[in-house]
């Protein structure tokens, strides 16, 4: 028997089908969908007469567009735009028949932090989403991805996706991380180093000894941002914290099966002898707390460096620094830490889970962040939102002049109300910097939740080391 | 899906690298349940200026590229979000080709399924079909997608590679789901199998 990687055992447990040219139909085990990029796939199935192929699969949840703000509890949603689209899910939920959790339901809230929490997402399956950041689910070492809204009608149609094989990366982060260094400078950094498109066509499997050490909610945050450095997926072998986390969840499986499931899981692993088509090693000592300065999440330094010149870069990049640092109004050569910071966001997919805003809390408590600063925390799901309020999380960060808002996507893509004005300056812990992302002329530094909290507090990008 | 075959069309130069998802179309306009109309804002925050006015030195803005098929683009091209709105936008506008040394995945397969052509070329190729593009309205390529060949105002001729499957259904306009669904009887013994070695998925 040849020797197989994490992908090749997922991949190969999958195939329905393998054409002469090697087009493959693969199964999918489940289909996450929200409202942005649904409705012209469902319309598209109302057309051609089909049904949803097998709506058990199927799991409807809106997040990008709902409003964060409490009054979203009373009523309707103002915006009439977002409303239709919020409508339309709600409507092709409930006539095809799938399952379907509304705005207003404690377990709603981001799409890739719901599929884990409700046990949806287990490992070894193949989970796919019409969003690029389901990358999220390969924390549990299942091939998650994104796809468009062809692939999204498609999978409804046949639970099954066409698809061509991708090449196996590995990435290794090799011993401990050094204090105040947490899974997004991991992920941020290995961006760093791979570039945008360093992934493409890659599915990158992420392991050592300082993955290993990650709890979920960080294993989450790395493979979150896999799609970030241009990999189709990231992957993550289950091991015991894996399988802690699945038991009990409302999904996973219980009795036999869950023995029988176990037994399966540890089967999920690449083999010794397996053979990767590109390896990274990186020392998880050389990570530092690390900021993104320009408009690219490839644009990323550790903390203690200085805004980079066009000069330093080669060719093609050129051009795309001078924008960037035209558009994030910065001069080469100036501290990073002397960045002032307007607007702080916590949440995301990346950064919504109650792990993250435990570490937001460390940093606050018993502190008032900086005057005029506004500052809001977006749990990633009602549930997290709850926990957050159980463990007297979410008091402290009241208390320290945060926003508490509830369960979406908020100013991660500034669909809904929460946005930055033209030239407002934002320290996120969300995943992309793009110009424009957060709101038009937006300024966006992505770093973790410590990271931000820390900026929240004194106004400037901060190490959170000197704190 | 629209058939492709071979365009005969005027080339737009954007040299510049990971022109993402978000410049392609912002996020304002995904709000649609539409997948039609999305042309007249297409590189939005870059074409219009705050008061929505066109602003000239955009290339699309300019009379010579008005009426651009082909996109000549600088590397990681559609990198971003899965948004299939970006191919939407790209193909309401007109353009159906899009030529770089190099795309994001979700986007270049969603580019297929919306009868657009992502072509991808080694740098020294894009550089010659980026200084074709500068020329302005004599900035014409003809693609041809059966003999897989770009040929430029003076006559030179690129090949370039495409998936035999892809390019099969492009050139036919033909929809995976049906194609897909000639296989059900595969699905389903994949899934009995399953239902029984694996019950809990
Ligand atoms: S939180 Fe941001 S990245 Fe995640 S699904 Fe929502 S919009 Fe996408």
């Amino acid at each position: 028997m040849t020797a197989k990687t994490l992908y090749d055992k997922i991949w190969d447990a999958h195939l329905v089908s393998t054409d002469e040219d090697g087009t493959s139909l693969l199964y999918i085990d489940r289909h996450l969908v929200h409202e942005v990029t649904s409705p012209q796939a469902f319309e598209g199935l109302r057309t051609a007469g089909r049904n949803v192929h097998a709506p058990d699969k199927t799991i409807a949840v809106p997040d990008h567009n709902v409003p964060t703000t409490l009054d979203r509890l009373e009523g309707e949603v103002k915006n009439e735009e977002s409303r239709v689209q919020l409508d339309a899910l709600e409507k092709n939920a409930l006539d095809f028949g799938v399952h379907y959790y509304p705005v207003n339901d404690i377990r709603q809230g981001i799409v890739h932090i719901v599929g884990p929490e409700q046990g949806w997402t287990l490992p070894g399956m193949t989970v796919v989403c019409g969003d690029s950041h389901t990358a999220t689910h390969g924390a549990f070492g299942a091939l998650a991805h994104g796809i468009g809204t062809s692939e999204v009608e498609h999978v409804l149609a046949t639970q099954t996706l066409i698809q061509a094989k991708s090449k196996n990366m590995k990435v290794e982060i090799s011993g401990k991380l050094q204090n105040g260094v947490t899974a997004k400078d991991i992920t941020m950094h290995v961006i760093g180093q791979t570039g945008t498109a360093g992934g493409t066509g890659y599915v990158i499997e992420y392991c050592g000894e300082a993955i290993e050490a990650l709890s979920m909610e960080g294993r989450m945050t790395v493979c979150n941002m896999a799609i970030e450095g241009g990999a189709r997926a990231g992957l993550i072998a289950p091991d015991q914290k894996t399988f802690d986390y699945v038991m009990g969840r409302p999904h996973a499986p219980k009795g036999a099966q869950w023995e029988a499931a176990l037994a399966y899981w540890k089967t999920l692993f690449s083999d010794e002898e397996a053979v990767f088509d590109k390896v990274l090693t990186i020392r998880a000592e050389d990570i530092e707390p690390s900021v993104t300065w320009g408009t690219s999440p490839e644009d990323v330094l550790p903390i203690s460096a200085n805004v980079p010149a066009p000069e330093d870069f080669t060719e093609g990049k050129v051009d795309a620094v001078k924008r960037a640092l035209d558009y994030m109004g910065l001069t080469p050569g100036m501290k990073l830490t002397d960045i002032q910071i307007d607007t702080v966001f916590i949440g995301s997919c990346t950064n919504g889970r109650i792990e993250d805003f435990r570490e937001v809390a460390k940093v606050v408590k018993g502190k008032k962040i900086k005057d005029g600063m506004r500052a809001m925390v977006v749990p990633g799901s009602g549930l997290v939102r709850a926990q957050a309020e159980e463990e007297g999380i979410a008091q402290i960060l009241i208390d320290a002049g945060f926003e508490w808002r509830l369960a979406g996507c908020s100013m991660c893509l500034a669909m809904n109300p929460d946005q930055l004005a033209p030239g407002e300056r934002c320290a996120a812990t969300s995943n992309r910097n793009f110009e424009g992302r957060q709101g038009r002329g937006g300024r966006t530094h992505l770093v973790s939740p410590a990271m931000a909290a820390a900026a929240a507090l004194t106004g400037h990008l901060t190490d959170i080391r000197d704190l | 899906m629209e058939k492709f075959t071979k365009i005969t069309g005027v080339a737009a130069p954007m040299p510049l690298i990971n022109i993402d998802t978000d410049m392609i179309i912002p996020k304002l306009f995904l709000k649609t349940i539409k997948r039609s109309g999305l042309g007249k804002n297409l590189f939005d925050e870059m074409r219009y200026d705050d008061a929505g006015a066109e602003i000239p030195d955009f290339v699309l803005n300019k009379p010579a590229y008005r009426n651009a098929q082909i996109i000549v683009a600088g590397d990681n091209f559609g990198c971003g979000s899965s948004r299939e709105h970006a191919p939407w936008a790209l193909l309401d506008f007109g353009i159906r080709v899009v030529i770089s040394t190099s795309f994001a995945d979700i986007f270049y397969s969603n580019c297929f399924k919306n009868g657009i052509l992502p072509i991808i070329l080694p740098q020294e190729d894009v550089d010659k079909l980026m200084d074709d593009a500068e020329r302005g309205a004599n900035a014409v390529l003809n693609v041809d997608l059966e003999n897989q060949t770009i040929t430029g105002p003076d006559g030179g001729e690129v090949s370039f590679e495409v998936d035999a499957f892809k390019k099969h259904c492009l050139i036919n306009g033909l929809d995976d789901i049906g194609l897909t669904m000639q296989k059900s009887d595969a699905i389903a013994v994949f899934e009995a199998q399953n239902a029984t070695s694996m019950p809990w998925v």
